[in-house]
């Protein structure tokens, strides 16, 4: 006879609750929600315009929990990292947040993200995607271990100009002098809070990474300690407005990992995607290294940019057009900036286009009837937005 | 008054789609079908008073939705619903999942391994691209490689430009693939048994490999490259069950003026000076007409209707050769209400879709061992659905069907040909199996029709009870199915073709071959739809 008695939890949703989300759920009074990586979470709290005006102008709160966090341990971390990523992983410090990208063999980007270094053999990678087999895969051979740990540390990401008073109020002594791209290790109740000034916003503001059973009381305390200086929760539709400002690229919408490439050429290597930089040939042999040399001779064969565009519609999904008629590319990601009053966009364009005369098509639905506008843009450098405050050391009180 | 343009034989889904066509060009057409009901292996019986059984074929994913819309069957009263749901009984009272969120799956698959879990989206990236590679060949007569003319060089040309698209890898992959076996396409992605016993359930039906049999990677996608409304891989039930399709196929027919007539088994072609010229019925009947189209598999078509004095020597070798090992029995169950399935949490969704028992390929291998002994696997696997979840129209309120097909059963038992306590035994073999899941279902059972491969080569004219018309194997795939030189649906016989699944792209209830006959036949006579 088979015994029924589960041996194994079931799995019986289809999306699961983050730990801070009875604090979530009560703020959400628009009731929009939305599914990140199998999670839930709010889209919109009141309105997206709102709270994403509460990130420029006070501080907001982000629930950053499904963010896919692998840990990765072991004497060998540093080198098995540094076959991994593109990057020299060498020169990053202790304490140091890093960007990184990765390629597979045909040098076409599988992701990018953030590499928290705590040591030589300890670092928690950050992606929005989820990469395991690959990370393993890359492993065999180093004495390292990889866990995913993405349901084991949650997250809020706290940004804006109160954002470090906030912090402050809330007892993290000398939260100011944090440099961006550093992470810093503060007691809280009897465990750990770890802090970086990092985020998807390119404002001040820095992630709070905390063990799940104290996310409530940190949800609490933050914003027991913001009442004061405007602090409000914000969902992923204003997270994507700030995000674009930034000019933060996102997978799946500005490029698409290479894993998911069912087309062949749809891959997009670092120098396309405008991380030359992140790339690090006198390092020795990384991943994708061999078909990156490659790609480096041929040059790109497009190029990430981003555009203003005349009016105020903004331009999604629309082509790209040289003096009106040929088609030199496509807008992946659009948005009307409210902080710099204009019709922003990324793009990609062909290599070799010529990055005058550009125009793109708009169509505008306006009483259920559509026109076709034939709009100017011009290629400008990004972020789009980049407030001085955002690299202030010490952090600007507000 | 027997005279027509064309006549099919056999009214199965796939000689009903050729007749629509033919018809809808102002053929005079006719279809012959040898039993009282029509639609071969896409049909619904009631065999129990009150039940519908979806006897044979019992979920739509290959029929394609260019033959849905073309022959208006949606005027004609075909609906096809998807599903959701699914899942793999382990042996040791856990349950593995489908679900259609991409999330709660890998979720579901964490629950077994982290890294398979992850690996999922890799794989299904793969398949998606072989997917892609084969979805538009579906409906082209397949390119003859030895072939001189221009449109077979023109179909070998656009082969080699969708290999092209590909990347070196991945045609290494590609031809890979369409060789290997599924046990070691597997292997690449996955560790987990029971995750790969999960999947590789899609390798085995309908065929005489095991999971480790080269060739058996090919048959995953077999059951991966159909579609729902857009969404590739997914399936779903024909309201009113698979004979519906038929149904509605019989109706456009005969919106175009076709005639069908059942009760007729054809005997003998008629053949004149070296041509098509009619058919001869076991009743004695003749109808004539310059061209006839065989339903049959290949076997059926040539070794029983054509006679041997019409063929060359070397095509009737070939047919002889021409691989159709039957494997796949059908228990058909009318049930008193919805049996319970304690692994699963209350109000589960998994039970709404395919449940399958074995939970590794391991063990699906070892039953297939029974098969190469010639004898039913005594641990079973089955494709276990209750589609009256879905489709309640088919039974009584409260009451439910269930449709089991069950791996591996020998056309031929190695004590000789089945006799009835054999086939009660198999019968009671598959349903101590599924009890041993859920403790009550035995008590609901009200009658269960049970069909061996031999009773599915009797009653529906599958030889062997091969469901597929023939082994989906590389060697009888594309321009190797049937035979070499014949893959392009004619025959030896001037005016006498095939459109059955033992012809490319092969069978499922896919409609694609007698959409692409009818185009060649059309073509002969210089005429299109
Ligand atoms: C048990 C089983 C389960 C299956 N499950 C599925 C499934 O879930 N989904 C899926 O897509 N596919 C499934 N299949 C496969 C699919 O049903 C078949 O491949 C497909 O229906 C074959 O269609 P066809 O028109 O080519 O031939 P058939 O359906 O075999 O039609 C041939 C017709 O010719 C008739 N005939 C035979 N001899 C003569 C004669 N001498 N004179 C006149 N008429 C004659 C037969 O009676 C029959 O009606 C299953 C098959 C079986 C057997």
């Amino acid at each position: 006879m088979i015994n029924f008695s589960r041996s194994l939890e079931p799995n019986n949703t289809m999306v699961i609750p983050t730990p801070f989300h009875e604090r979530s759920f009560a703020a959400n009074r628009r009731g929009h929600w939305t599914s990140w990586a199998g999670y839930t979470i709010a889209d919109e709290y009141t309105h997206a315009d709102l709270e994403y005006f509460a990130v420029r102008n006070q501080c907001g709160v982000f629930d950053l929990t499904p963010m896919i966090k692998y840990h990765i341990s072991g004497v060998d971390a540093e080198a098995y990292l540094n076959k991994l990523f593109t990057r020299d992983i060498r020169k990053i410090k202790a304490s140091q947040v890093a960007y990184v990208l990765f390629c597979n063999e045909s040098g076409y980007t599988l992701d990018d993200g953030t590499l928290f270094k705590f040591s030589n053999s300890e670092y928690i990678f950050c992606s929005q995607d989820r990469h395991l087999p690959w990370l393993l895969d890359s492993a065999i051979g180093f004495d390292v271990e990889i866990k995913d740990r993405t349901d084991k540390i949650a997250a809020l990401a706290v940004q804006g100009p109160t954002s470090a008073a906030i912090l402050k109020r809330m007892g993290l002594d000398g939260i100011e002098n944090l440099p961006p791209f550093q992470m810093q290790s503060f007691q809280y109740q009897r465990d750990d809070l770890i802090v970086s000034r990092t985020g998807f916003t390119g404002d001040l503001g820095y992630e709070l990474w905390i063990d799940p059973y104290l996310a409530i009381k940190l949800w609490d305390d933050l914003f027991t300690c913001g009442q004061n200086y405007g602090i409000e929760p914000f969902g992923s539709k204003a997270l994507e407005m700030l995000r674009i400002e930034a000019g933060f690229i996102l997978p799946h919408k500005d490029f698409l990992p290479a894993n998911h490439v069912i087309r062949v050429n749809r891959g997009r290597t670092p120098f396309e995607l405008g991380y030359g930089r992140l790339v690090d040939f006198d390092k020795g042999f990384f991943n994708g290294r061999q078909a990156l040399l490659k790609a480096q001779q041929n040059g790109p064969r497009y190029q990430l940019v981003g555009l203003e565009i005349d009016g105020n519609k903004p331009a999604y999904d629309a082509w790209i057009y040289q003096n009106k008629r040929k088609n030199v590319g496509t807008i992946t990601s659009a948005m009307w900036s409210p902080s710099c009053k204009t019709n922003i966009a990324l793009a990609w364009l062909d290599a070799n286009a010529k990055t005058d005369n550009l125009w793109v098509d708009i169509y505008t639905n306006k009483e259920l009837k559509w026109h076709k506008n034939m709009v100017s843009c011009k290629v400008v450098k990004r972020p789009f937005f980049n407030p001085a405050r955002r690299n202030a050391v010490p952090a600007l009180d507000f | 008054m027997n005279n027509y343009d064309a006549i099919v034989i056999g009214a199965g889904h796939n000689g009903l789609v050729n007749a629509c066509y033919l018809a809808r060009a102002d053929l005079k057409t006719l279809v012959l079908e040898r039993n009282p009901y029509i639609g071969g292996a896409s049909v619904t019986r009631e065999l129990y008073p009150g039940f519908s059984y979806t006897n044979c074929s019992y979920v739509c994913s290959l029929f394609r939705p260019e033959i849905f819309r073309q022959l208006e069957l949606s005027r004609h009263g075909l609906q096809v619903i998807p599903y959701d749901g699914g899942c793999t009984f382990t042996q040791d009272g856990n349950y593995l999942a489908t679900y259609n969120d991409h999330e709660a799956q890998r979720r579901e698959f964490a629950r077994f391994s982290a890294r398979d879990a992850e690996a999922y989206d890799d794989y299904a990236t793969d398949v998606m691209r072989h997917c892609r590679f084969i979805k538009p060949w579906l409906l082209r007569t397949p390119p003859d490689p030895v072939s001189r003319k221009a449109k077979d060089i023109k179909g070998l040309w656009q082969l080699y430009k969708d290999l092209q698209v590909l990347t070196e890898a991945q045609i290494y992959d590609t031809l890979e693939f369409y060789t290997i076996s599924c046990g070691d396409y597997l292997n690449r992605y996955f560790e987990s048994d029971v995750i790969k016993g999960h999947i590789s359930n899609s390798s085995i039906i309908g065929t005489g490999l095991g999971p480790y049999s080269p060739g058996s990677a090919y048959v995953l996608l077999h059951h991966y490259m159909g579609e729902v409304d857009g969404r590739i891989g997914s399936w779903g039930v024909a309201r009113g069950g698979m004979g519906a399709i038929a149904n509605a196929l019989a109706s456009s027919f005969k919106a175009s003026q076709g005639e069908i007539k059942t009760d007729c088994s054809v005997e003998n072609l008629i053949v004149k000076e070296g041509k098509a010229v009619g058919v001869a019925l076991e009743n004695g009947d003749e109808y004539y007409a310059d061209t006839i189209v065989s339903n049959l598999d290949v076997k059926r078509t040539f070794l029983k209707v054509v006679d041997k004095q019409h063929l060359p020597q070397d095509f009737v070798t070939q047919v002889q050769q021409f691989k159709i090992r039957g494997s796949s029995g059908k228990l058909n169950i009318a049930l008193d209400g919805m049996p319970t399935f304690p692994a699963l949490p209350e109000g589960s969704t998994a039970i709404r879709g395919h449940v399958n028992i074995i939970d590794s390929m391991e063990r699906l291998e070892r039953g297939y061992d029974d098969w190469k002994n010639g004898t039913w696997s005594k641990d079973p696997f089955v494709d276990l659905l209750i589609p009256t979840q879905t489709d309640p129209t088919m039974v009584p309120p409260g009451k439910q069907m269930m449709s089991v097909f069950v791996q591996y059963a020998p056309p031929v038992l190695n004590t000789g040909e089945w006799t009835e306590e054999d086939k009660q035994a198999f019968g009671q073999t598959v349903i101590d199996a599924i009890a041993q899941y859920s403790p009550d279902f035995k008590d609901l059972i009200l009658h269960a029709e049970i069909r061996t491969p031999q009773d599915i080569e009797n009653e529906a004219g599958l030889t062997q009870g091969n469901i597929f018309h023939g082994e989906l194997t590389l060697d009888q795939l594309l321009f190797n199915r049937p035979i070499p030189g014949y893959a392009q649906y004619r025959s030896p016989i001037p005016g006498f073709y095939m459109c059955g699944s033992s012809t490319h792209p092969g069978g499922g209830v896919m409609g694609a071959p007698g959409a692409n006959a009818a185009r060649e036949i059309l073509a002969d006579k210089r005429m299109t739809v």
